[in-house]
């Protein structure tokens, strides 16, 4: 019956999907595969080792870097990600009004304003305030990594308010919760899973972040991504496939996680 | 029936919302009505007439443009909901899918700050008047329909709300649910003793359960009364219609007195009917019948024609008659003893009419 018409039995529609998976995890595999390599060369296959994984543990700007990195994200991911939550609840939990579409276009600006345009303009922005306060940490970088997170955590946390049945709310209030409350009771323990996955996507979008970071990151302040990209400059060795890795292996982990525990919450 | 202390009061509400551009919606025009203590009070009307929106003012879930809304002899309109001694069981449930059923039932009673215990007390023995001790830690998505509905009810009676409010809240259950269901929410109120306001669409439901009837029509209530008052001596030509199946015809009043009236039809045939005031001789009115109150005879009645189609229906008939003026009229015939008791399509018959059946009407 309505299998004749599934589109898995169309002509063609099996080899074009094998294709494109090849196309999206050919290359991961490749680099995957290639961490393992007991040679200098990315290119021959000598034999299994694990020699890469050592030497990037051994080197401490990758150890360093890397907790740069995971700081870094953390901070902004969370901060983005309180701001999305208010911004979500400021923009579902009202009348329509003139103006509403425009706001969200402007909550949603960093996804739409070229990477570079920002990172340029932040780095103007922030090297003059650098020479006025003399303060030159991780602020900016923080700073900056939150700005363009908070599109990331809305969009989910959004979405779940706009889902939520809003008699809900209306129930609690009929049953003597004042506003506060009926955020406390009911809106935030349904909305849980939503800011979870904000918070996740807001992290990893954090930490895979390069021109950003390349543009508004003092000396000495590479995270993982401006790192690598420094080390293929300099000629590139298993150890930059042994890192990717890493970093792939632990963002699977990371989404993984949230997914099941935003999962158990639903 | 002297001096019962109101309830609920509306006194002169409206509530106008703004469209777009000019026109404005009136959902409400200057509504008075007095709902008593302890009163299983109905507010029926189709879909629009501002059923929903009264009761959304006495939640507190929206506010009046103009009016009073009284609570005991108290103004609460300008209350937020979460001040109003008054609960409300939603024609969704509403219930809080990340709660158990007695964590919802006792939702009311924390937001109140009461003690761990009196909470405690007070779901179990909501639980047990609602039947549901065995579901107590069940999640609400783990329930069927009719006992969310159960659970629905006790959270909205644990508070002891001096009212509660139900929006239709026996629309999503099937028949046999639905029926049980009412003598079930009949029972809670009579138990608990606490002023239901129930708020529906369906004449039927509305006519079993209510101590009194509100029928409503586009943003005012046309008439207030009991079960028996809103069917059988409805104020006008709308409640007639809405409520139960009636004939209507029209005609001439030729004399009027004492209550009554004799109309002259197109046919020439004359009928009594009461009238409840005063009608001006030579106009013209509407009369109404309803189906039960006439009855088909095989010799002249008050009123002849020619029988059109025949239903059948189990407990009775409804015979289709066209008049001979032209006008439709039905009549229902119990099955108590014969099918259609000899009556065939396209028979020529009678219809005898019983005392006081006939009733004038406002239009």
């Amino acid at each position: 019956m309505a299998d004749r018409f599934d589109v898995r039995r169309q002509t063609g529609f099996a080899s074009m999907a094998m294709m494109c998976f090849f196309l999206l995890y050919l290359p991961i595999a490749t680099l995957v595969v290639y961490a393992f390599n007991d040679n200098e060369s990315l290119a021959i296959w000598k034999g299994f080792s694990l020699r890469w994984f050592h030497a990037a543990w051994n080197n401490s700007l990758v150890i360093e870097s890397s907790i740069r990195s995971f700081q870094i994200a953390a901070v902004a991911a969370i901060l983005a990600t309180i701001s999305a939550t208010m911004a979500a609840l400021a923009t579902t939990r009202t009348k329509p009004y003139r103006g509403l579409t425009f706001k969200y276009a402007f909550i949603n600006q960093p996804l739409m304003v070229p990477e570079i345009v920002t990172a340029v303009a932040l780095l103007i922005v922030f090297s003059r305030i650098k020479i006025w306060t003399g303060y030159s940490g991780l602020g900016y970088l923080i700073l900056a990594h939150t700005a363009f997170c908070v599109p990331f955590a809305y969009l989910p946390i959004r979405a779940r308010l706009e889902s939520m049945d809003l008699s809900l709310e209306t129930a609690a209030a009929d049953l003597y919760a004042t506003k506060w409350k009926i955020f406390r009771h009911v809106t935030l323990p349904l909305l849980w899973p939503g800011i979870l996955a904000g918070l996740m996507l807001a992290f990893v979008v954090s930490l895979d972040d390069v021109v950003i970071t390349e543009f508004v990151k003092s000396g000495g302040q590479d995270t993982l991504p401006t790192f690598m990209l420094g080390q293929i400059r300099r000629g590139v060795t298993p150890e930059i496939n042994a890192i990717s890795t890493v970093f792939l292996a632990l963002s699977i982990g990371i989404v993984t996680a949230f997914f099941f525990i935003s999962r158990k919450r639903t | 029936m002297t001096a019962i202390r109101p309830a609920v009061e509306a006194k002169g509400v409206s509530r106008i919302f703004q469209g777009a551009g000019q026109d404005a919606v009136k959902a409400l025009d200057n509504v008075s009505v007095s709902i008593r203590e302890n009163e299983f009070f109905t507010l029926l009307g189709p879909s629009g007439c501002g059923k929903t929106t009264l009761l959304r003012l006495i939640a507190g879930f929206d506010y009046p443009t103009d009016g009073e809304i009284l609570l005991h002899g108290q103004d609460i309109a300008p209350l937020p909901p979460f001040k109003r001694p008054v609960n409300t069981v939603f024609q969704s449930y509403a219930l809080f899918p990340h709660m158990t059923v007695a964590e919802n039932i006792g939702f009311g009673l924390k937001m109140l700050g009461k003690p761990k215990a009196e909470i405690a007390a007070r779901v179990d023995a909501m639980l047990k008047l609602v039947h549901m001790q065995e579901q107590r830690n069940r999640r609400t998505s783990q329930i069927s329909g009719g006992q969310q509905q159960r659970v629905a009810l006790a959270r909205a009676l644990a508070p002891q709300p001096k009212v509660l409010l139900l929006d239709e809240p026996l629309s999503a259950l099937d028949y046999k649910l639905r029926k049980e269901m009412q003598i079930e929410l009949k029972r809670l109120q009579h138990e608990t003793g606490i002023t239901f306001i129930f708020v529906t669409h369906d004449q039927e439901e509305a006519l079993t359960m209510s101590d009194r009837i509100a029928v409503m029509s586009s943003g005012n209530i046309l008439q207030v009364g009991t079960p028996w008052d809103v069917y059988d001596r409805p104020a006008e030509r709308f409640v007639a219609d809405f409520i139960g199946e009636t004939n209507f015809l029209t005609g001439t009043i030729e004399s009027a007195g004492n209550g009554h009236a004799r109309i002259v039809l197109s046919s020439g045939a004359r009928i009594c009917a009461t009238a409840a005031k005063d009608f001006q001789l030579g106009s013209m009115a509407t009369l109404m019948v309803r189906p039960e109150h006439a009855r088909l005879v095989k010799g002249t009645g008050d009123l002849a024609g020619t029988i059109e189609t025949i239903v059948y229906f189990g407990t009775d008939t409804h015979i289709h008659v066209r008049l001979d003026g032209g006008e439709a009229f039905i009549v229902r015939q119990q099955n108590s003893r014969c099918a259609n008791c000899g009556f065939e399509r396209g028979d020529k018959v009678g219809i005898q009419i019983g005392d006081d059946a006939a009733q004038l009407l406002k239009d």
